[in-house]
């Protein structure tokens, strides 16, 4: 069923398994996928040789979905079937929305996330956003010749935990196996310092469609360090794009224009922005709904003069991270624009003004994030090279914290943490023989809950009846690879475990990203489950193949009887592997994941111990 | 499950357990253990390697974390010779040093009410000297003298001060943003 994969002489220490791995930038304005062949990275074009894929999905009546140039073109005609920059709406509640100003959508308040009412019926932003990953999943399946292993899914730096976690189960409903997000600046840091073997400290601006992100990253040989990172996730080309419309709308008297009108106006100010960049005057025509043709004009003195406020905006993130590194603009060594957005003259002088140097942006800033994802996904395939040994440390971009008394937030995990980070904290009852406590998790730097971001909302049952004060609760939070967060609750004191980990109230349950995986009408059937079975399968040979490795380095560490369960394990795996169901080799997967665990911890052990070992020469210094 | 929490922080990098310390070779240490055990390493393995990954990699940022920072360290090396520096419980002070901080707290009300970012970078810059004879008499505390209970009273003005100059950045970061 699965292709055999052939890969490129010389690229890979196991030939025989490498594996097709792709870096996807999931943008507000246009989407794109990259992947690494012959030893560098490059964006995949579709059948017409287009590499950018507009993020633009359109909603027929008869189920029919159009992605792409297909679907932007039909914009103007039906807005409201017709969905540009979802990325705006991921994670986010109706009273955020209403913040970008007027949008020709039929918007439905539902719990957690806004929802948008379309031809084919009510679509939620992870749905519309899985169908641009599902294209370019097929885009690159087809040019690779064969099913991904996985994918890096790339998201602005500055996203909180809900549009992290939606852009995670979109990935997952389009059918990837997502190997890790990448926050966009990190990914456009990668690509560029890998190119240019640069070292020393870099700000990296990232200004696109609708989001924006300033990193400080400090590169050494081999190490991204990201020292902090800063920005505003709803801040971005689109915004300039509707201050033009506004700008028009005021001058023009079209204040009452429809929904089809918003659309066209919008267009047309983007159309006018980009020529503004290399013009001093642009100009695009309209026609209105009720037929009225216009030719609407800009002067570029005109245009930097009602966003003047919108370019001022971008200062306040970048002074926030260079403070947070405990930098000035002078310490920074380069400065490399990201973004579309980022070609605005206006914006490219006040960039160079603030840090004293002339920007870089010698790449693509359309295609740099997708080549930087592209690099750690074929890494975390395990595809890299001897010589290829590289390490991204990332931090997490907004302070976690819990509600106390009052509607205070108590910081847990302060924000520029270097993620994985876990930070427990302890609290007590409040009153004598209090059995429950209600935990409410929130992100964000402002003291009040209320001008925080509401993360999850949780209840801690069962604590032993005690006197006010005497309990002892332990609130973990930990925040993965990913940037994803999990928190758990116990109580100390009895040794009594009341334990619960959540997950974030917006994000999908597993159930649900199940069932509109059963509603995808491209997946009949027969074709799921032969998908499944293929996943398990691949899942269950990389295990074999690593469990293999492991004992032929390490299996002295194993008792003779503990090898022989292992390898029981690992041999009944092999035979479910070559059967037909998909849930008999996922449990036999299951097992000799169990069964493996303290292995794996005593291999860790090793590991470190080697590691100590090796630096105790000469390298310490005593005292 | 837990990675083994046998050696302290110091040992986990290998370095002498004692508050003076070469930042260089910590980083370099860090660098060498993330290196390891980091979960990019593991991406495509089994899920209880990459489960164990993730414990070490925030084993390592949190030990790391707690050494870079001079405070941070000096708490830690008292904790490991059994002295509470009871920072949340006791918050007596000397005199000299309550009007000390009353005086810098008045200066930062009046920055603050005043809307005058250049008086409050002032008191940051007091603070940063403070800060740093502060740090030298921690280091000779905690090394020669060994005398703990004098560690353990640094600490606590040393948090003052975090805490302060905090308080100065919040109010510098409202006034840039200009909030109140």
């Amino acid at each position: 069923m699965s292709l055999l994969q052939i890969s490129e002489p010389g690229e890979s220490p196991e030939p025989h398994q490498r594996r097709l791995a792709v870096g996807i930038d999931l943008g507000t304005t246009h989407s794109l996928v990259a992947t690494v062949r012959s030893s560098s990275a490059e964006a995949l074009p579709d059948g017409e040789g287009r590499v950018l894929l507009p993020s633009v999905v359109r909603y027929l009546p008869d189920g029919a979905v159009h992605v792409g140039d297909d679907a932007k073109a039909r914009a103007g005609d039906d807005p409201a079937n017709t969905i540009v920059s979802v990325k705006r709406f991921m994670g986010r509640g109706v009273a955020d929305v209403a913040k970008f100003g007027a949008l020709p959508y039929r918007f439905v308040d539902a719990p957690g996330m806004v929802g948008i009412e379309t031809a084919a019926g009510l679509r939620s932003p992870v749905q519309v956003s899985a169908e641009i990953l599902r294209t370019l999943r097929e885009r690159a399946e087809q040019t690779l010749g064969g099913e991904l292993f996985g994918a890096v899914v790339t998201v602005p730096a500055y996203f909180d935990d809900s549009q992290r976690q939606a852009t995670k189960d979109a990935a997952k409903l389009a059918g990837l196996n997502v190997l890790r997000l990448l926050n966009e600046p990190t990914a456009a840091a990668i690509a560029y310092g890998l190119d240019n073997a640069s070292q020393g400290t870099f700000a990296i601006f990232d200004l696109g469609g609708g989001t924006f992100d300033l990193s400080i990253l400090k590169l050494t040989r081999g190490v991204f360090e990201v020292l902090s990172t800063s920005g505003d996730s709803a801040l971005g080309g689109d915004d300039f794009d509707q201050a033009i419309a506004v700008h028009w709308r005021v001058h023009h008297g079209l204040a009452d224009a429809s929904g089809k009108d918003t659309r066209r106006l919008l267009v047309a100010a983007r159309q006018v922005k980009e020529a503004l960049s290399t013009q001093e005057e642009a100009g695009a025509d309209v026609t209105l709904s009720w037929g009225q043709q216009m030719h609407l004009k800009l002067r570029r003195a005109e245009f930097e003069h009602i966003t003047a406020a919108l370019v001022q905006k971008t200062l306040g993130p970048t002074r926030k991270a260079l403070r947070d590194a405990g930098l000035k603009p002078a310490d920074v060594d380069g400065v490399v624009l990201v973004g579309g957005a980022t070609r605005m003259p206006h914006l490219q002088r006040a960039v160079e003004s603030y840090f004293g140097r002339e920007p870089l942006k010698d790449l693509d800033p359309d295609q740099v994030v997708a080549i930087g994802a592209a690099i750690q996904a074929n890494a975390l395939a395990g595809n890299r090279s001897a010589d290829d040994d590289w390490l991204l440390l990332d931090v997490t971009p907004l302070s976690l914290g819990l509600e106390t008394m009052g509607g205070l937030v108590e910081r847990v995990i302060p924000r520029n943490s270097t993620i994985p980070v876990a930070r427990a904290q302890e609290f007590t009852t409040f009153k004598d023989g209090q059995s429950a406590m209600a935990i409410h998790v929130v992100q964000g730097e402002r003291e009040l809950v209320s001008d925080c971001r509401s993360l999850a909302r949780f209840e801690l049952r069962g604590i032993p009846p005690m006197v006010a004060g005497a309990a002892r609760i332990a609130v973990t939070f930990q925040v993965d690879a990913d940037g994803l967060l999990s928190v758990s609750a116990q109580e100390k004191t009895t040794g009594v475990l009341a334990s619960v980990v959540v997950k974030p109230s917006y994000g999908l349950t597993d159930d649900e990203v199940a069932r509109m995986l059963r509603e995808g009408f491209d997946h009949a059937q027969a074709d799921r489950d032969a998908r499944l079975l293929a996943e398990q399968q691949v899942e269950a040979a990389a295990m074999l193949s690593a469990l293999r490795a492991a004992l032929a380095a390490d299996g002295d560490l194993l008792s003779p009887a503990e090898r022989e369960s292992l390898e029981a394990r690992a041999a009944s795996l092999e035979r479910a592997a070559q059967g037909t169901d998909p849930r008999a080799v996922k449990s036999a997967v299951e097992a000799v994941n169990r069964a493996s665990e303290s292995f794996a911890a005593r291999r860790m052990d090793r590991t470190i111990a080697r590691a100590l070992a090796g630096r105790h020469i000469g390298e310490v210094p005593t005292s | 499950m837990n990675p083994e929490f046998t050696r302290n922080h110091f040992e986990l990098f290998g370095l002498p357990v004692a508050f003076a310390l070469e930042l260089e070779a910590l980083e370099r240490a860090y660098l060498d253990l993330q290196s390891r055990v980091h979960p990019d390493r593991f991406a495509s393995a089994g899920e209880s390697e990459r489960r164990v990954a993730m414990q070490w990699a925030t084993r390592a940022n949190e030990a790391y974390r707690t050494l870079r920072n001079p405070l941070d360290r000096a708490r830690y090396l008292l904790g490991l010779k059994g002295f509470d520096t009871g920072e949340e419980s006791n918050t007596s002070m000397p005199a000299d040093f309550l009007m000390q901080q009353m005086e810098w707290r008045e200066a930062v009300e009046a920055g603050r009410a005043g809307d005058d970012p250049a008086a409050l970078e002032a008191v940051r810059g007091e603070l940063a000297a403070a800060r740093r004879e502060m740090q030298a008499l921690l280091a000779r505390a905690l090394g020669g003298d060994r005398n703990y209970e004098a560690g353990c009273s640094l600490v606590r003005k040393l948090r003052f001060l975090d805490r302060l100059e905090e308080e100065i950045d919040d109010a510098l970061e409202a006034a840039s943003e200009g909030r109140p």
